[in-house]
């Protein structure tokens, strides 16, 4: 019985990291040019953990096919506990360590750089169960919300009073959050009523809408295509079913887009 | 050399009466059977709430035999409706985290077998022990009330994130009533825990008998112990929580409802409430909440591993130090929940760096147990194979932890399958395991009755290749993006992912069904099992020097003298392989930490 356990523990192990090392499932290609840290960090980590599952499962199934035995007189580990908390300490734990000390730089290059200058502004806006994008316009400035006045039905999504803030009049309202590829997004991002979150796979970003609090994201695509945008934060009963689409173009056709979208507001 | 003269028990007459005895029964034994017993009830329910889930996630269109009894609203056909999936799914988490996987490890378990492994008659409070119980079942049974409100249980998930879960109606089904019956529920909950830890930890620390010094407690003993201080601290901050969310919802207030949102295109009446808050109180529960439910079945197979490997673990110390530390570390890492929920980007980095650092106590563990098969005369059975069982589940749980701990990866994987699968493996299957192998090892010892060890294997078979065959794929579906919490997979991407889907489904269903031979084998061994003797596993702690079932007060009016460690074996010079506890027999000791 105990050999049965070592070989199902054996088998196991390597079924699991069939499908790991042939890539089998994973992420999509990355269109961001904060991803490849990211893809990296990824890929260091699977080493490590890929080696620390394996080693421990292979040990473990060796140990019990070995020792489970009537006869033989009991004797203890050469290294002793001491060898095996150094082990753990050096092999496991500084590795760890050092590991989240590297995946820094891929995080602080997604949040602890400001935007350029340059970065073109968007809001996001998430609700129970859409995302709506607005674009400043040719005045480059986003006219006032006022949630009072949300209303779907006359598609007031943001809560815009165009007749009294002249700020407000030119400001685009979209249901495709559509960018010029190359270019610096800055995502503006605020939640209408409970909390949502922005995740496209494409782009190694995820981030929460928080009611009552303004956040932001900043990011480059590269590739242009369309992406999927979905909810990850549990939001209510059509959850599963919120999502918009991230179209990026180059920067004539998004010139058009943009045209096109102002026009039918 | 100890005194050879026990000091003699404070002498008390047995209990009389059915009530007494069975129902609101003071003896530590009889609430640590009531607790496992709730936790059987509860571990079904959130077993069937799985399969119901599975299924619909594999063929949505399928209509699942008896779910339109349950609700004719939720599951119109026997088709849950998408708002229907999610409030099963919120009870299921709900129902398995709280009554399952802390009751039944830690209150089930450490209330029948502290007491005796520390040589007490009883616990210092039987009241209050009798009040944990009995506030925990009030506490269950609101939660399970609330499947026949109106608009049935919440949808917020067991998690609760406000403000979807403190707006009230408007916020979707289940959200108004439902949800202030789950936040009571847990509230009360709390208590009957607090109460519970209270008793755990003044047994522990007083009521020890002559020569039972802290490093003789069994690794059991200890791991409950230590669990006791965290549920001390953590459940005394949850309790409130769920206060300030009840208050939200009846008293009009707005802890953690911000301003100015709109609902439904309603501007909701609160102001100044933080989103946040609620999701730092609850993870400062909710980190600690999974090592209340693993470090109790690491005790458990510790315990059994050592029965069956004949030897003491490489070091008694270094293991109770490491559950020790997992404890306080488990204080400074909660943040790591909230990597990408809006709050300070560097606090972020501030709580992936404990978080990784429980790497160094986990494996510190998990290699002490490996080290220490080398060596040994390990036995197989039931019990042990459980154990052994629980130590691959929670290295393959554990190591996905290093991709998690890192907000930069958080960016890829949170909310996705590959938390889902981590923490079923990591907590919920591999303290599943501790459960089944504590009560493949204990069962004799409470009932007087072996469990058929035959039946036993089987159950472990089915139920190791099957939780593989469950829970591995879900990382995969993380991997490449799968959204946990979809009722479900409209997105492009996920199409392709549904082969994986149905195997996991088909998986659930079956491993589900295999533990029907468990609940089998418990009932069958009560009544018809083979007769145990005293000390089966020739076991060394305490609860082997008395009687299966040990009376009413443990060890018939005279508490033990403890002689030796708690693990005993492979002793040269004995009469046997091993030296109870409480043996006055001189012997070379093994490994004495005194």
């Amino acid at each position: 019985m105990a050999k049965v356990f070592a070989v199902t523990v054996i088998l196991i192990a390597i079924a699991s990291a069939i499908p790991i090392l042939m890539h089998t499932w994973g992420p999509p290609v990355d269109i961001s040019t904060h991803g490849p840290l990211i893809d990296e960090q990824m890929s260091e980590t699977m080493a490590e953990a890929g080696i620390s599952f394996l080693a421990a499962q292979i040990i473990l199934a060796i140990f019990v096919w070995m020792f489970s035995r009537k006869e033989g007189k009991v004797r203890s580990f050469p290294g002793g506990a001491r060898g095996l908390v150094t082990a753990a300490i050096v092999l496991v734990g500084i590795e760890a360590m050092a590991l989240g000390a590297f995946g820094v730089k891929a995080w602080a290059s997604v949040y602890f750089t400001p935007p350029g200058p340059d970065a073109m502004p968007i809001q996001a806006q998430a609700g129970q169960f859409a995302f709506y994008f607005r674009y400043p316009g040719p005045d480059g400035r986003f006219g006032p919300l006022h949630p009072d006045l949300v209303n779907e039905g006359t598609q007031n999504f943001f809560g815009l009073d165009p007749d009294h803030d002249p700020d407000a009049k030119d400001d685009i309202v979209t249901a495709e959050l559509g960018i010029p590829v190359n270019k610096e997004i800055h995502l503006l991002m605020h939640s209408k009523d409970v909390g949502h979150s922005f995740d496209v796979r494409e782009l190694r970003i995820q981030q929460d809408f928080v009611p009552g609090l303004d956040v932001s994201v900043h990011f480059t695509a590269t590739k242009t295509g369309r992406y999927e945008i979905m909810c990850t934060q549990l939001c209510g009963l059509g959850h599963y079913n919120m999502k918009a689409y991230l179209n990026v173009m180059s920067q004539s056709d998004f010139d058009a887009w943009l045209k096109q979208q102002a026009s039918q507001q | 050399m100890h005194d050879m003269h026990a000091p003699a028990a404070h002498h008390h007459a047995p209990p009389q009466g059915f009530v007494r005895n069975h129902l609101f029964s003071l003896d530590h034994k009889v609430i640590g059977i009531q607790y496992y017993g709730l936790a059987l009830l509860a571990v079904f329910i959130g077993m069937v709430l799985s399969w119901v889930m599975r299924l619909h996630l594999a063929w949505p269109a399928l209509s699942i035999p008896g779910l339109e009894l349950l609700s004719k609203n939720g599951a119109p056909g026997g088709v849950p409706t998408p708002e229907y999936y999610l409030q099963l799914m919120t009870m299921h988490g709900t129902i398995m985290v709280f009554f399952v996987l802390t009751t039944a490890p830690f209150a089930a378990f450490g209330n029948y077998f502290l007491p005796i492994q520390v040589g007490a008659e009883d616990m210092p409070f039987p009241h209050f022990n009798m009040m944990s119980f009995w506030v925990t079942f009030v506490a269950f049974c609101v939660a399970v009330a609330a499947f026949f409100v109106p608009d049935g249980p919440p949808l917020a998930g067991w998690t609760a994130y406000a403000p979807l879960s403190a707006l009230g109606p408007v916020a979707g089904p289940g959200e108004g009533l439902g949800q202030i019956l789950w936040a009571s529920s847990i509230g009360i909950f709390c208590i009957g825990q607090l109460l519970g830890a209270l008793n755990f930890i003044s047994t522990t620390l007083d009521m020890r008998c002559k020569g039972m010094s802290l490093m003789r407690m069994p690794l059991t003993v200890w791991a409950w112990f230590i669990t006791s201080a965290m549920g001390l601290t953590a459940f005394a901050v949850l309790m409130p929580a769920c206060i300030l969310l009840i208050l939200d919802h009846v008293a009009g207030t707005s802890f953690f409802v911000a301003s100015n949102l709109v609902v439904s295109d309603q501007l909701q009446p609160h102001s100044g409430g933080s989103t946040l808050l609620w999701q730092h109180l609850f993870w400062f529960f909710g980190h600690p909440e999974v090592y209340i439910a693993i470090v109790p079945a690491m005790g458990v197979v510790s315990h059994v591993l050592i029965t069956n490997m004949r030897r003491p673990m490489l070091s008694h110390r270094v293991l109770i130090y490491s559950m020790a530390a997992l404890a306080f570390l488990s204080y400074m890492v909660y943040g790591h929940h909230m990597f990408v929920s809006g709050m300070n980007p560097f606090s972020s980095i501030v709580f992936s760096f404990p978080t990784l650092a429980i790497t160094i106590p986990s494996t510190i563990i998990v290699l002490i147990w490996i080290g220490s098969l080398y060596g040994a005369r390990l036995r197989i059975n039931a019990a042990s194979l459980f154990a052994l069982g629980f130590i691959s589940l929670f290295v393959s749980g554990g190591v996905s932890g290093f991709f998690l701990a890192q907000p930069s990866l958080d960016l890829l994987l949170h909310a996705t399958y590959f938390v889902v699968g981590h923490f079923h493996l990591v907590m919920a299957v591999a303290a599943i395991f501790g459960i089944f192998s504590g009560t493949y090892f204990w069962f004799s010892k409470v009932t007087g009755r072996m469990m058929n060890e035959t039946l036993g294997k089987i159950h472990f078979w089915l139920t190791f290749v099957g939780a593989y065959c469950i829970f591995m794929p879900f990382h995969y579906l993380g991997l490449a993006g799968n959204v946990r919490r979809y009722q479900a997979f409209v997105n492009d991407f996920m199409g392709p992912l549904m082969p994986l889907h149905k195997f996991i489904s088909v998986a659930a269903v079956v491993t589900g069904f295999a533990q029907f031979i468990f609940l089998y084998n418990l009932i069958y061994s009560r009544f018809k099992g083979e007769k145990a003797t005293q000390n089966p596993w020739e076991a060394t702690s305490l609860e082997w020097t008395i009687p299966s079932p040990p009376p009413f007060d443990n060890f018939g009016g005279k508490l033990p003298v403890v002689y030796h460690d708690p693990y005993q074996y492979g002793v040269e010079g004995s009469s046997g392989d091993y030296v109870m506890q409480d043996s006055p027999e001189q012997i070379q000791t093994v490994h004495d930490e005194k």
